[in-house]
């Protein structure tokens, strides 16, 4: 059973928003809205500064409380990989599920659903990297399975020292970022 | 020093949470309001006090009836997706206490039609045989009439209930993530309720009663007010954080001058000198004691949304 993942080099990543747009056009994501994100996170006083540059969206969690909580069971878990979707047509848009979410990760679309990150799965379907990772014109994202100990994403989280966001929300998140 | 930058603005989501505006304290409000109903007109189902002419058993069940409809009303306007609303009926989600909310209300409407058949009022006899003939059917059984009091009870403490566990299994909401809440707003349900019937009701020993169990009522809150906070401020730094809005951050006024002030203490104090019969009943208390019912949902509803982990880490 495949456990998907990313793994984010934060090292290499310049905050291009390269992957922002691939997202934003290979999932006609609508004007003003974002499934993915850039932060830069300066932290220290001067001069020991450091600056961390992010892409974040969903962390795609093991106990996701968006799933939990929605009414209808438009908020699921994929059966494969784990990845956690929202069924367009059961969404009765009670934002239930934006509450729950301590990344502030989901929004709703205009046509009234709720929208995020879907790890691009009509793409890792066809066994496709996302369209964030297929783009980064600095291979800082890695996407794959977090189970399998041979995969890159597990090498990479075994050799470098890396931390998730808000771990201490109790989530589980899926996304990791290397330090 | 740490400074974010963010590239994302999506709606109602940055620069904080705002996805539930007035409907949704309406909606809880309106909930914890009928809930109480339920509970005080199951009571006097139960002790037999519907043989009377009082308020509490001709007409409190039938206003709780258009009381739930405008509630449910208000959550639908909440709704993005409303043409799929059907959708929260075709499945039973055993982890969303939203979809507990959803089933619970479809037991709730015939349990309070039952109680409605208790007693018709005159001016509505006679325009439908059937409830005319189901009326007197049940009048027939007083221990049909008893076990409908025991179900609006149960029900109403329930659905009273759901509208607190509503948002405080919204754990990424360190304000709501309480296990006071659901208390917390079961007694302001059933003190808006008592209050309810004191502002209406025309039968002074019905007032009277009402006025002393609102009292008790409000004396309840106040201690479950403050299990509330001081469990927010013995835990996490996000707890203590969420908590300080509401004492001395943003939400503080609101909290401190409708909900506390104008919304307990000042009608408390009122009507025990009225139920001390050192000054008459007036519709002051009772309107205070309800509008303090809506106070205390806006207030936790917006502060909620304002509390964040993220707030806490620097993400935000």
């Amino acid at each position: 059973m495949a456990r998907f993942g990313m793994v984010i080099d934060t090292a290499k990543c310049v905050g291009c928003m390269d992957c922002v747009v691939a997202c934003k056009t290979e999932n006609n994501v609508p004007e003003g809205f974002n499934r993915d994100w850039i932060v830069q996170d300066a932290k220290g006083v001067f001069p020991t500064v450091h600056m961390e540059i992010r892409t974040e969206r969903c962390n795609h969690c093991d106990t996701p409380p968006c799933v939990y909580c929605c009414p209808t069971g438009a908020s699921h878990v994929h059966e494969l990989g784990g990845v956690v979707l929202v069924d367009h047509t059961m969404c009765i848009g009670c934002k239930a599920c934006l509450a729950s979410c301590p990344y502030d990760a989901r929004f709703i679309h205009p046509d009234g659903y709720a929208d995020k990150c879907t790890f691009c799965i009509h793409r890792v379907e066809k066994g496709m990297d996302t369209a964030c990772v297929s783009v980064c014109p600095t291979r800082c994202m890695y996407f794959g399975d977090l189970d399998d100990p041979h995969s890159e994403v597990t090498r990479l989280l075994g050799s470098r020292a890396s931390h998730s966001l808000i771990p201490e929300a109790g989530t589980k998140p899926q996304i990791f970022y290397l330090t | 020093m740490q400074e974010l930058t963010t590239t994302r603005h999506n709606e109602l989501v940055d620069p904080v949470l705002a996805v539930w505006g007035w409907q949704i304290p309406v909606y809880l409000f309106i909930g914890g309001l009928v809930a109480g109903i339920m509970i005080i007109s199951g009571y006097f189902a139960l002790k037999g006090q519907y043989k009377k002419n009082v308020f509490s058993s001709f007409y409190l069940p039938h206003i709780s009836l258009i009381l739930l409809s405008m509630g449910m009303f208000s959550l639908f306007l909440d709704l993005e997706h409303k043409p799929y609303v059907w959708r929260l009926y075709t499945t039973f989600e055993v982890t969303s206490p939203m979809s507990w909310g959803a089933w619970i209300l479809v037991i709730v409407y015939p349990a309070l039609f039952l109680n409605t058949l208790i007693r018709i009022p005159e001016k509505f006899r006679n325009k439908i045989p059937a409830f005319d003939r189901l009326s007197d059917l049940i009048n027939r059984h007083p221990f049909a009439i008893k076990n409908i009091g025991i179900l609006n009870i149960l029900l109403g403490t329930l659905l009273g209930m759901y509208t607190g566990v509503l948002l405080s299994s919204l754990g990424a909401r360190p304000l709501w993530n309480s296990a006071m809440l659901w208390m917390l707003f079961l007694v302001s349900g059933l003190s808006a309720a008592s209050a309810f019937v004191h502002l209406i009701t025309s039968d002074s020993y019905e007032r009277e009663l009402l006025a002393k169990a609102d009292n008790a009522f409000l004396t309840l809150e106040l201690f479950v007010i403050g299990g509330f906070i001081s469990g927010l401020l013995t835990s996490s730094g996000v707890h203590i954080e969420a908590a300080k809005l509401i004492l001395s951050g943003p939400y503080a006024a609101a909290f401190w001058v409708f909900v506390i002030g104008l919304g307990i203490l000042v009608p408390l104090m009122i009507q025990l000198l009225a139920v001390n019969h050192k000054i008459k009943h007036t519709a002051v208390a009772p309107i205070l004691v309800i509008a303090g019912g809506l106070a205390l949902r806006f207030v936790i509803v917006y502060a909620g949304q304002f509390s964040h982990y993220a707030h806490q880490v620097g993400l935000k």
